[in-house]
């Protein structure tokens, strides 16, 4: 049951991302990494992060990628072209890209046997999370805070038009 | 297994069904109350009191040509009012209708119980906004980007007043699943609801005017703002596309009448408490409730369409002024005023 | 029954992908997504291994690692748009002015 949930949404995720590499349009790119989150999302739930996948809905699905295809839609951004630098970064990055994935996957497989599996049951709950989050790493969470609202007030101050 | 998996299937078609049908029904009950409220008939002429003009309307969005315009950019445009739809039926998964009954294991009055089950919701209408916002960028035409541009900008605005207001009433719950939170405001009737009793009025004002904004509804239709904007992100959508609009519209102000019932009315729960003589037998013991729900769903549909009768629309920067400005700075009080009650009472 | 391997396999294909879209992407705003792609894959890993080793602290981790993330997009966004508007272009090979 886990496997096939695994595999199917693995699979989306991975085919989503491939898309977003290939597309020309950003829209389309916005549009994968959309499909690659929500099944991000499902893949959490399967490993009992409950709260997680719905953060990760609402955030990165519902917050941060609205706001991606609403800058796509203000700028009007059409199909990139492809330039000198890209076939520069095609050389160079490919294999690189490819090298570094094939030695993680060698990793990972070789050490499988060391790592667990993971069953449906016992999703971690909102209560540890909480307490976790509010008595241990309360500061860690202040700072987050303090950094979103810096986020906010550069952001303004930068997307303002000059008078 | 295969027994749950049937009986959770004939859950879900029955749901998705009486879900479709009262999407038809509030159509026609605002097109009559509209027409009370402006000293109409309304649709009179198809069945009884007009009662057969939604499935009349529903086979002629079918029968209609389907246009598609030159120059959209045709994935999305097609797209897009499948995603709203799909996201507007998708949030009722989570939604209690009544107590927890177990038939072979399955629960008969919800779809599915989960411990995050409001988080889903807010996550479901937060990705519904892609469905707008998508088709007025494919549609290629000014006044459909400008709809489009405006709702989700009104959308993700009130997303937070709307999140923040919610915070309260889960402080009180204690829990996130939605059957946890009426359980909570089940003890005295009426004056343990959450709008009475848990002093949770401020928190229902703001969800309500947050769900309007939501659901795009007047005061706040101003995406689809017919005066200045033809019709909106909908403008080039002809046929059975538009009837996806149309729908997810009122499948949104259903969930979120749904949602406003389960978090401040107390849902399923008797406003008499316990006073009433309870009636006999366990299929009525269950069915009681359920009336309840849909009565409480049914006030929350009927002011909808009051408000939209009654009240002009805003202009936009007023729209975001309230938001941001009145909404938002409540919720955070209602919710630091409401943290502090709890504190104190614990103590 | 998933081998835990198989998520971190799963993770390390999202990120490869992420950074090779990141090297040959040329809009500025894909740029910018498949950063989004790559800590989305970090994150997947963070989850499996709180899961692996029970530590709630992974998942709180990825909790911090969206609200940067949020932060990120949010100033990102809006220097993609201050830049748009000095250079009316959004290739990221012709922003150039502080090359030599």
């Amino acid at each position: 049951m886990q496997l096939v949930l695994f595999f199917i949404f693995g699979g989306l995720c991975a085919a989503a991302a491939l898309n977003l590499l290939l597309t020309r349009h950003p829209i389309n790119s916005a549009l994968s990494l959309i499909v690659v989150m929500t099944s991000l999302a499902v893949l959490y739930l399967t490993l009992g992060a409950e709260f997680l996948a719905a953060a990760q809905v609402i955030v990165y699905s519902g917050a941060i990628m609205v706001l991606f295809t609403f800058v796509i839609m203000l700028l009007n951004a059409g199909e990139e072209v492809r330039t000198r630098g890209s076939r520069a970064a095609y050389l160079v990055g490919v294999p690189g890209v490819a090298a570094l994935f094939s030695l993680l996957t060698f990793v990972f497989l070789s050490q499988g046997n060391h790592l667990g599996k993971s069953t449906l049951a016992n999703p971690a709950t909102l209560y540890d999370l909480s307490a976790v989050l509010f008595r241990d790493l309360l500061l860690p969470f202040e700072v987050t805070s303090v950094l979103i609202l810096i986020a906010i007030l550069g952001a303004v101050a930068l997307a303002r038009k000059e008078h | 297994m295969l027994t749950f998996l049937l009986l959770s299937l004939v859950k879900v078609i029955v749901v998705t069904v009486v879900l479709l049908l009262a999407v038809a029904y509030t159509v026609l009950l605002e097109r009559k109350l509209v027409a009370r409220i402006q000293n109409r008939w309304g649709p009179s002429r198809v069945g009884p009191f007009g009662l057969l003009q939604p499935l009349v309307d529903g086979a002629k969005s079918f029968l209609k040509e389907d246009i598609i315009p030159a120059g959209v950019y045709k994935p999305l445009y097609i797209l897009s009012p499948i995603i709203a739809l799909s996201c507007a039926l998708l949030s009722i998964a989570v939604v209690p209708f009544g107590p927890e009954r177990q038939f072979r294991g399955v629960d008969l009055f919800q779809i599915t119980d989960l411990n995050v089950g409001l988080l889903v919701i807010l996550g479901v209408t937060s990705v519904g906004i892609y469905g707008i916002a998508l088709s007025g960028w494919s549609s290629n035409d000014k006044y459909s980007l400008l709809g489009s541009l405006r709702a989700s900008a009104q959308i993700v605005s009130y997303e937070l007043a709307l999140g923040l207001s919610l915070v309260g009433v889960v402080l009180r719950a204690g829990s996130l699943s939605l059957r946890d939170i009426v359980n909570s405001q089940s003890a005295h009737g009426l004056f343990s609801w959450n709008v009475f009793g848990g002093f949770q009025f401020f928190a229902f004002f703001i969800y309500l005017m947050a769900a309007f904004a939501e659901t795009n509804r007047s005061p706040f239709d101003l995406p689809e703002a017919e005066s200045e904007l033809v019709g909106g992100y909908h403008t080039e959508y002809s046929s059975m596309k538009f009837a996806m609009f149309f729908m997810s519209e009122y499948a949104n102000m259903i969930t979120v009448s749904c949602v406003a019932t389960l978090l401040f009315l107390g849902g399923w729960t008797s406003p008499f408490g316990n006073l009433l003589p309870s009636l006999g037998g366990s299929i009525l013991a269950s069915f009681v409730p359920f009336c309840w729900f849909v009565l409480k769903v049914l006030f929350f549909l009927c002011l909808y369409v009051w408000v939209r009768g009654t009240l002009p629309r805003f202009r936009y920067d007023q729209l975001m002024a309230f938001g941001w400005k009145f909404l938002v700075p409540l919720a955070i009080a209602n919710i630091i005023g409401t943290s502090l009650w709890l504190a104190l009472r614990t103590s | 029954m998933v081998p835990i391997a198989y998520y971190l396999v799963l993770s390390a294909l999202l990120f490869s992908i992420g950074a090779g879209a990141f090297l040959i992407k040329r809009n500025i705003i894909t740029v910018f997504m498949s950063i989004e792609l790559m800590l989305n894959a970090v994150n997947l890993s963070f989850v499996a291994f709180a899961y692996q080793w029970h530590a709630i602290r992974g998942q709180i981790f990825v909790f911090f690692v969206m609200v940067v993330a949020a932060a990120e997009a949010a100033v990102g966004l809006a220097i993609i748009i201050a830049v748009y508007r000095t250079r009316n272009t959004l290739n990221v090979d012709q922003i150039d002015l502080m090359k030599l």
